[in-house]
């Protein structure tokens, strides 16, 4: 067993790691969530999904304390996100962001390192077991390899590895991944997927922001559907992904394909004929 | 832990240890080059005499060495508190840099990018022209380019603060605008301070040719208060390379921090503007270049960066001594001459460029 998930598996499988409740969330004077609430639990991935500007990333914002919330309440690891100071947070959850930055000149293992910092004091120097936590969040995130090479020369799906490394070295029960498919192709969608699956068996709870519909169906074991800050549908993905769903919070025309033999639902974007539009 | 793994770790560890050696070889470098800079001057005089003359001058010195009295005052008197001033600017400098650019997360800030400089040099200006005598040891100027110095930063982060925050943007801009308030003050000043106009040039040049015991003391207890603070904080910069959201992820306190560091890194960089006038160069390119030679890690950063700067302004006065003999350049023309193009070629030495 790794490190992680010794962590991780401390707590019963039936354990609700982030419960938030009727949050409602402005953003320089624009409502953007609207009594939205979500709970995830150990060994859960949850699918976070919507329009652009549907407020998926605004809730990942807000259940880290980084959007302040207008009413309502969130509950990390059984402690109110209120109460918790940064450090204890930063134990507990970890996220990684769309766009996440750092120097393009430090190596991978820095990156990972630097997951540590909860544990560490101010004038504390990384430990052989830091060393080794962060080793070993490099191997489950499929980056070891990668250890000595700097951020600058890393492709994109690598380097969302590496971040994703970072945040496994934080040793957290909860896991928030806003779009960690973004701009990847399909390989490294499926690779970062499968990880993701992985850390769910060890018992980590995942919330994850996706936009390929398709993939969320597959992947997550629940999934909920945003759409101008409000939840307009929460279930199993064959029961949020349906036709009529995506054809009114998007607006586009689909078929999604649910009966096939399928474990999950998939959607086909209805094309006007090729032949017509170029007319 | 299997091979692979422990081989991995190993590496991982390259970059992160290693300060002893590190700074071994920077301290033995910032050793000779203060021996030279207490040999070279209008008067040049021998290695022993200087190493001789300084046992003599310890407290608890036993058996007096015999050395020419001139040759003992000049290097108790002038050239070891030259020595010593310039090193203490260029450590002050280097680590205000260093972290100027660490909060700011941009290799172009140093410490006078929120109004240090130009604060100081209006202080400086006013203190020459102003008719103000004191019975202070070294003068009424340093202290008041420290004044300006530290007036000129609080107004530029005051005029930014919306609310509680106060972001990285607008501290640029509103330190651009006080130093250009303040620059057109001096430039004032300067037009109608007629012969004293030379004393003001030399300050906004820098110099270390008046230096002096008392002056040398007096800055150091704000300069060890100040790198004791950016030192504490060598971690937490780690973490602020990445982005502000991330750093707070990982329970940074991010405007907190951003706070301490600036006050304690603009208190050093204004001791050292108030010590030996504006230097500038210096708290640019030394953190970068130790940055290059010895990697990104803030904890080695900080300390190789005071040394290696006080190394750096030490070396680039004895530059200033001797180029012209006996006239003297101002130190801030040879840092900005020799260290512009020794840093670009290590620039571009490393393939990864600057971060």
């Amino acid at each position: 067993m790794t490190l992680v998930s010794a962590v991780a598996a401390t707590a019963p499988a039936s354990t609700t790691l982030l419960r938030a409740r009727d949050l409602d969330v402005t953003v320089g004077g624009t409502d953007v969530l609207h009594g939205v609430s979500v709970e995830v639990h150990a060994g859960e991935v949850v699918g976070l999904i919507g329009p652009n500007g549907a407020g998926k990333s605004t809730l990942l914002r807000a259940l880290t304390g980084l959007a302040p919330l207008n009413s309502g309440s969130v509950e990390v690891a059984g402690q109110a996100l209120r109460t918790s100071d940064r450090r204890t947070l930063a134990r507990t959850v970890a996220v990684v962001q769309q766009m996440p930055e750092a120097p393009p000149s430090i190596t991978v293992a820095e990156l990972a390192l630097l997951g540590r910092s909860p544990y560490l004091g101010l004038l504390a120097r990384e430990s052989a077991r830091d060393h080794a936590i962060a080793m070993q969040a490099m191997e489950r995130a499929g980056c070891a390899a990668l250890a000595a090479r700097t951020l600058g020369t890393l492709s994109g799906g690598q380097r969302r590895r590496a971040f994703i490394a970072r945040a496994l070295a934080q040793e957290t029960p909860l896991l928030l991944l806003d779009e960690p498919t973004a701009n990847l192709d399909v390989q490294a969608q499926c690779e970062i997927f499968e990880l993701v699956r992985r850390l769910a068996a060890d018992g980590v709870g995942v919330l994850v922001v996706v936009h390929d519909l398709t993939l969320a169906a597959t992947y997550c074991d629940r999934l909920l559907l945003l759409d101008a800050g409000r939840v307009v549908a929460e279930g199993a993905p064959h029961e949020v992904v349906t036709a009529e769903h995506v054809q009114r919070v998007y607006g586009t025309r689909v078929t999604v394909i649910n009966d096939s033999g399928h474990r999950a639902p998939i959607v086909v974007p209805v094309a006007v004929d090729k032949s017509e539009a170029r007319r | 832990m299997s091979a692979r793994t422990a081989q991995l770790v190993g590496r991982l560890g390259r970059r992160s240890g290693g300060l002893v050696p590190a700074a071994g070889a920077v301290v033995a470098l910032l050793a000779l080059v203060a021996l030279a800079g207490a040999m070279v001057g209008t008067t040049s005089i021998p290695a022993g005499v200087v190493l001789a003359s300084a046992w003599n001058a310890l407290p608890f010195a036993g058996a007096r060495i015999d050395v020419p009295e001139g040759w003992e005052r000049i290097v108790i008197d002038v050239r070891l508190p030259r020595v010593l001033t310039a090193g203490l600017v260029g450590a002050a400098l280097a680590t205000s840099g260093t972290a100027y650019q660490g909060v700011f997360r941009n290799a172009l800030a140093d410490p006078f990018l929120l109004g240090v400089a130009s604060g100081a040099a209006l202080g400086a200006a006013l203190g020459i022209v102003l008719p103000i005598e004191g019975a202070l040891p070294f003068g009424w100027v340093p202290l008041l380019a420290f004044a300006g110095a530290v007036i000129a930063v609080t107004l530029a982060y005051l005029a930014a603060k919306v609310g509680d925050s106060v972001s990285n943007a607008s501290l640029i801009l509103s330190g651009v605008a006080v130093s250009a308030m303040a620059g057109a003050a001096t430039s004032f000043i300067l037009l109608t301070a007629g012969e004293r106009a030379l004393t003001i040039f030399g300050f906004l040049f820098g110099s270390f040719n008046t230096a002096n015991w008392p002056r040398a003391i007096g800055g150091l207890p704000y300069l060890a208060a100040g790198v004791a603070v950016l030192l504490l904080h060598a971690r937490v910069l780690n973490v602020l390379q990445l982005d502000e959201e991330q750093a707070t992820q990982l329970g940074i306190d991010v405007p907190r921090t951003r706070i301490i560091v600036l006050a304690a890194a603009s208190l050093v960089a204004a001791t050292a503007v108030a010590m030996a006038g504006v230097i500038g160069f210096v708290g640019l390119i030394v953190p970068h270049i130790t940055r290059l030679i010895f990697g990104g890690d803030y904890r080695r950063l900080l300390p190789l960066a005071a040394l290696l700067g006080a190394a750096f302004l030490i070396a680039a006065d004895v530059l200033a001594r001797v180029a012209l003999r006996p006239q003297e350049v101002p130190v801030g023309i040879i840092t900005a001459i020799v260290g512009g193009p020794f840093f670009l070629s290590l620039m571009r030495a490393r393939r990864g460029g600057l971060r």
